[in-house]
């Protein structure tokens, strides 16, 4: 499982259209749309990245977005505000949800 | 890996050629008071290389032959040569317009405390590398102690009437990036660089520039160690941009190297890759009829200049 995740599948993510190659290329519009200068910035948006790429413990998205960040001109403190973030709401949305389990428990005892 | 020759014929340029030379830029010596880890030069303290006052004559009088009316000097800590006064204050009268890559920390050497006036009294455009503006990340490209001792200097410069409105003092500060990644777009850090520095220092400036790390010497070195080495080649082939190269500074410059012989460019003088045009391929022959319209020697590193929005002496390119 050691190579499960390898360095250089970032570079042939486009062999994904290997099969129905219609949906990447939607996706690949749409995600690149996505990274466009906007109402935010191409820096804010690649905070948001990292932090998402974090969220979801993507190595590959971890690699690119630590590296956009720098080149979007994000500093280490920076990047790991984002990072904390990300962290606090996962672990805020952990906790919340004991709420349930009270709601579950007050329902099934006395 | 494509060479650079290739992927500028895929874009309609079978020979790449300069246009008129306006800028002759003087690499006087390779000894630095630093040893900044991306140094292209592999400049430092222990080099002995320099320009000779002969080889520097030659230069002023090759100034005087031609229409070329900007010197952009450098190194090395360029100084550290002894003929540095001589060359700024003779250029000076020959009416042109003098940039000098000041590493800053050379301004407060036993010895070096003066330059500040002579570089306002001379109206010289100091361009000065500062990676970042906290110190962890600027000194570990530069050394320890470089960006507390770089502040001293920006103070110096500033009291003086550099980076200030009003003045024609200019100051321009040079970002390149800390490691194997490009540099951010040169706006954005700009307006970062201005804040963080006035606010934190109490320091103002002209301009940023940001310049990529070229894949030579020392930097060089550093990616193959590193293991960054083929992704960031590729990195910077993926993202050529073809709306640079009007604007490659080699197009409209010369190098002239501490033994007076002629190059493209400061990275091509660093490469040991000598203009192309052999009648005139020294200071003793320059001629900057026959330079203007040259075919210009490129390499793999040229890729460094052309990645994004470019990179130059003067930084972004588009």
């Amino acid at each position: 499982m050691s190579e499960y995740y390898r360095d250089d599948d970032l570079d042939h993510f486009k062999d994904i259209a290997k099969h129905r190659p219609d949906l990447f290329e939607k996706f690949m519009q749409w995600y690149a749309s996505t990274l466009q200068e906007g109402a935010l910035s191409k820096r804010e948006k690649a905070l948001i990245g990292l932090a998402v790429a974090h969220a979801l413990q993507c190595p590959y998205c971890i690699d690119s977005y630590s590296q956009t960040c720098l080149e979007t001109g994000s500093n280490p403190d920076q990047m790991i505000e984002a990072i904390h973030l990300a962290s606090a709401i996962r672990a805020g949305s952990t906790l919340i949800h004991g709420l349930q389990a009270y709601r579950t428990v007050d329902k099934l005892t006395m | 890996m494509i060479s650079f020759e290739q992927k500028l014929n895929q874009h309609g340029y079978s020979k790449f050629l300069a246009s008129e030379v306006k800028t002759l830029q003087l690499n006087v010596g390779k000894k630095c008071n630093q040893a900044c880890k991306h140094c292209h030069v592999d400049a430092g303290p222990n080099r002995t290389e320099e320009m000779t006052r002969e080889t520097a004559d030659k230069v002023l009088l090759a100034l005087q032959l031609s229409k070329i009316k900007t010197v952009d000097i450098t190194g090395g800590a360029p100084e550290l040569n002894p003929s540095f006064e001589y060359v700024v204050t003779a250029a000076k009268k020959l009416g042109c317009h003098i940039i000098v890559r000041c590493n800053l920390t050379v301004l407060l050497v036993d010895g070096k405390e003066h330059l500040p006036e002579f570089f306002r009294d001379n109206e010289i455009e100091v361009i000065s590398s500062l990676p970042y503006f906290l110190a962890d990340r600027t000194d570990s490209q530069r050394g320890e102690g470089v960006f507390e001792a770089s502040l001293k200097a920006l103070w110096k410069l500033n009291q003086l009437g550099y980076g200030q409105e009003g003045t024609n003092l200019l100051l321009n500060l040079v970002y390149n990036p800390v490691g194997a990644y490009l540099p951010p777009d040169q706006a954005s850090v700009e307006r970062d660089f201005k804040k963080e520095l006035f606010e934190r220092y109490r320091i103002v400036f002209n301009r940023l520039y940001t310049i990529t790390n070229m894949p030579i010497n020392r930097y060089l070195n550093y990616l193959h160690k590193s293991g960054n080495y083929e992704k960031y080649m590729q990195r910077l082939i993926e993202s050529f941009n073809p709306g640079t190269i009007d604007g490659l500074m080699c197009r409209h410059l010369v190098s002239v190297s501490w033994d007076g012989n002629l190059y493209d460019c400061d990275f091509n003088q660093m490469l040991n890759l000598p203009i192309k045009t052999i009648e005139s391929r020294t200071i003793d022959t320059f001629n900057s009829n026959l330079l203007s319209g040259r075919e210009i020697e490129t390499g793999l590193h040229c890729f460094g200049c052309t990645a994004g929005t470019g990179s130059s002496c003067g930084g972004t390119i588009t």
